[in-house]
């Protein structure tokens, strides 16, 4: 396109970013990950494989395998194992395994951005400047709580061993959730990313070898549904923390019910966005659109009932269908998309079902 | 930014075209409002949320990403829209001729040539200076396109007696005005006397006559958003051709929140009444950056038809200097110092 058509046309430019570092990080695994176990990737051959896919396009990330019984039990064993000298660190001690950590993650920002977003199909522009700083900002708070946790938490004890199973929609973030605090208090864990986006997971057992994390504090288990309940009924978990569908988790009360662990279940919700008519209306609209249409609506507290009072109920919509038009669509890695991909051809598959089913009932 | 491309981007840069309000149709010509009938129910349920607002504003930068050749093209087209500007006590008839200039040839030939834009005969949309200096203005702009603007009814304070403020502006027509920039009076906004406020703007635009009239509201000066909603839609039912949001000389001009509320105002009284009013933002907008975040917005809440000179402008000066070192910049691979170019 010549300078003078571009004048006429007035497009945004398509700033993608580049995800070279990204591709020559996975391949330098051979695309195919393990379990981190007591310290270390371990590989099996024979392993049953998932494969973790690119939603924009469906290139292979990774063949991620699916952690066997022996390998669950060997990472609760190690994780056990670990508990009496972690702890014997004391706050302090801690404190400065997870600056270490947090500050490799800080090191590698941009990296671990682009990989989350060729994982979950988010825009680059969210996962650099929304989950992954906040993923860190975790980190670096619950550092800081170790530090001085003797003196203000002096009445608190860590609880013991951790299953910890999170879903697709944040993953990093998700995962800075449940591990910077339960490890900052001194507690050791198993955890499983979601089997859609265990990319960035694997990063991050990546910096937890270097950056001097005790053997056995952190171990991280792949697989899906099937993994996350036998890791959650599992004999040798203190405590399952769990994000994920209402559904799940209502299984994992079940399967865990009389083994006398303790239980956070953080589950989805279908939130109402209430506009009355005295409200600012365009500003209403945005309001909806972060609301709705941040990170593709895959957020557990998007607004995705819309309540309007009767007489203005027909300006907003007009607004509001006019402000989708310009809601830009595309590739994940350009930073002037407002919205990605959906996490995998079945949310997409899904998603497309609940509006066709919405169409058929007269929406 | 110049990253090399791996396969995988490569192969997802084809996804389904936008379908953008609006889009290009830049030479449909626009009717011109002849305002509509006072009615106080259009502005007293008005109300704005300027933390929403100042949310909206601080995206427009950052979700949309302008660069390279599309940079060069958008700040060529920012110099289209430009209403270059000497407002001071001590305008001479040579700076306005020198200014005039400028406004024919806002590059130079050099630049153009590298750029190989000659075809577009670029230059400035306007020229806009005080009555006194019309004449020479006049004189200088003959056979160009370029509008010539006054500013009027007393600016920048519009203190005047009213008769003379209504006289100022036929004698401003009458020496070749084809725009006014007329002042609004902050205290009816301030005092809540819409009628007034109404009735005053409707007299300017009677006697503007043929010549396009944009209204400055002096947003720095009538308060709150609300108020600086409520004043717009005054405005463009008293007659308005612009809305133009401050003088230049008051202590707080030009901001992004400001310029927002104005457009969306203009998007609602165009949705209303079928008319398209324009909008100028002026005074404290001097580099391209800016500029750019200012065509982002307008661009996406008004839509591609709204950035162009008969519908937006940018009042200023000093933009048009920092452009001209943007796009040398595009065309060279350097920065030049501003001293390289010639004064504005």
């Amino acid at each position: 396109m010549t300078l003078i058509e571009s004048f006429e046309k007035l497009d945004y430019s398509d700033a993608l970013e580049s995800s070279k570092e990204a591709q020559t990080w996975l391949d330098s695994y051979g695309r195919r990950f393990g379990q981190f176990i007591n310290g270390k990737f371990e590989s099996k051959s024979n392993a049953d494989l998932i494969a973790s896919l690119n939603p924009s396009n469906g290139d292979l990330l990774a063949n991620i395998e699916v952690a066997s019984p022996d390998q669950l039990k060997k990472a609760i064993t190690a994780a056990r194992k670990a508990l009496p000298a972690w702890q014997a660190m004391g706050g302090h001690g801690r404190a400065k395994v997870l600056y270490a950590l947090t500050r490799l993650l800080q090191k590698h920002t941009r990296l671990v951005s682009v990989l989350e977003t060729l994982d979950n199909g988010k825009p680059i522009r969210e996962s650099r400047d929304i989950d992954i700083p906040l993923a860190i900002r975790h980190f670096y708070h619950h550092a800081g709580w170790a530090q001085i946790q003797e003196r203000e938490f002096s009445e608190y004890k860590a609880i013991g061993v951790v299953a910890q199973i999170v879903p697709w929609n944040f993953p990093l973030l998700m995962l800075s959730w449940k591990i910077a605090p339960a490890i900052a208090m001194g507690n050791t864990l198993v955890f499983k990313p979601a089997e859609q986006t265990p990319i960035t997971a694997m990063f991050f057992a990546h910096l937890c070898e270097q950056a001097g994390v005790p053997d056995g504090v952190i171990n991280i288990v792949n697989g899906a549904g099937a993994t996350g309940a036998a890791l959650a009924a599992h004999e040798g978990i203190d405590k399952v923390a769990f994000t994920g569908s209402t559904s799940v988790g209502r299984a994992i009360r079940r399967a865990t019910a009389g083994q006398n662990k303790k239980l956070t279940l953080e589950l989805g919700g279908k939130s109402a966005f209430v506009v009355f008519e005295d409200a600012d209306l365009d500003a209403a609209v945005e309001g909806l659109v972060d609301s709705i249409w941040f990170n593709q609506g895959e957020v557990c507290c998007a607004g995705s009932r819309l309540l309007v009072q009767a007489q203005i109920a027909d300006k907003l919509h007009t607004k509001l269908k006019k402000r989708m038009q310009t809601l830009r669509q595309g590739t994940p890695l350009n930073k002037s998309v407002d919205i990605g991909s959906l996490v995998s051809q079945t949310q997409y598959q899904r998603v497309d079902e609940l509006v066709q089913n919405g169409l058929e009932h007269g929406g | 930014m110049d990253k090399e491309l791996t396969k995988h981007d490569k192969k997802i840069i084809s996804y389904p075209k936008m379908n953008l309000v609006g889009s290009s149709d830049a030479d449909s010509k626009i009717k011109r409002n002849p305002g509509i009938e006072f009615n106080i129910d259009r502005i007293s349920n008005i109300t704005v949320n300027r933390s929403a607002v100042e949310r909206r504003c601080a995206g427009y930068a950052v979700r949309r990403s302008i660069k390279k050749q599309q940079q060069a093209a958008w700040l060529l087209k920012a110099i289209s829209l430009i209403d270059l500007t000497t407002l001071s006590g001590d305008d001479t008839e040579s700076r306005v001729k020198r200014l005039c200039g400028k406004s024919k040839r806002p590059l130079s030939a050099q630049l153009i040539k590298s750029l190989g834009i000659e075809s577009l005969n670029l230059s400035v949309a306007a020229v806009c200076v005080y009555h006194d200096m019309l004449k020479t203005a006049h004189q200088a702009l003959k056979d160009s396109k370029i509008k010539l603007a006054a500013v009027s009814t007393g600016f920048p304070a519009g203190l005047s007696p009213l008769p003379l403020r209504l006289q100022e502006i036929e004698y401003s027509v009458a020496s070749g005005a084809d725009e006014i920039d007329i002042v609004i009076s902050r205290r009816h906004v301030l005092e809540g006397k819409w009628k007034e406020l109404y009735e005053e703007v409707k007299s300017f635009r009677d006697s503007c006559g043929e010549a396009h009239m944009k209204t400055i509201l002096a947003t720095g000066e009538i308060g709150n958003l609300s108020n600086i909603a409520k004043a717009s839609q005054i405005c463009m039912m008293a007659g308005a051709d612009f809305i133009k949001t401050s003088t230049g000389k008051e202590p707080v001009n030009a901001t992004l929140p400001v310029s927002l509320v104005m457009a969306r105002m203009i998007r609602s009284y165009y949705e209303e009444t079928g008319y398209s009013i324009g909008f100028k933002a002026a005074g404290g907008i001097s580099d391209s950056k800016t500029a750019l975040t200012y065509m982002t917005m307008i661009k996406e809440e008004l839509g591609r038809r709204w950035l162009e000179s008969d519908l937006f402008r940018f009042g200023a000066s000093s933009l048009l200097g920092d452009i001209e070192r943007q796009l040398d910049h595009f065309a060279s691979g350097y920065y030049s110092a501003s001293y390289r170019h010639p004064l504005t």
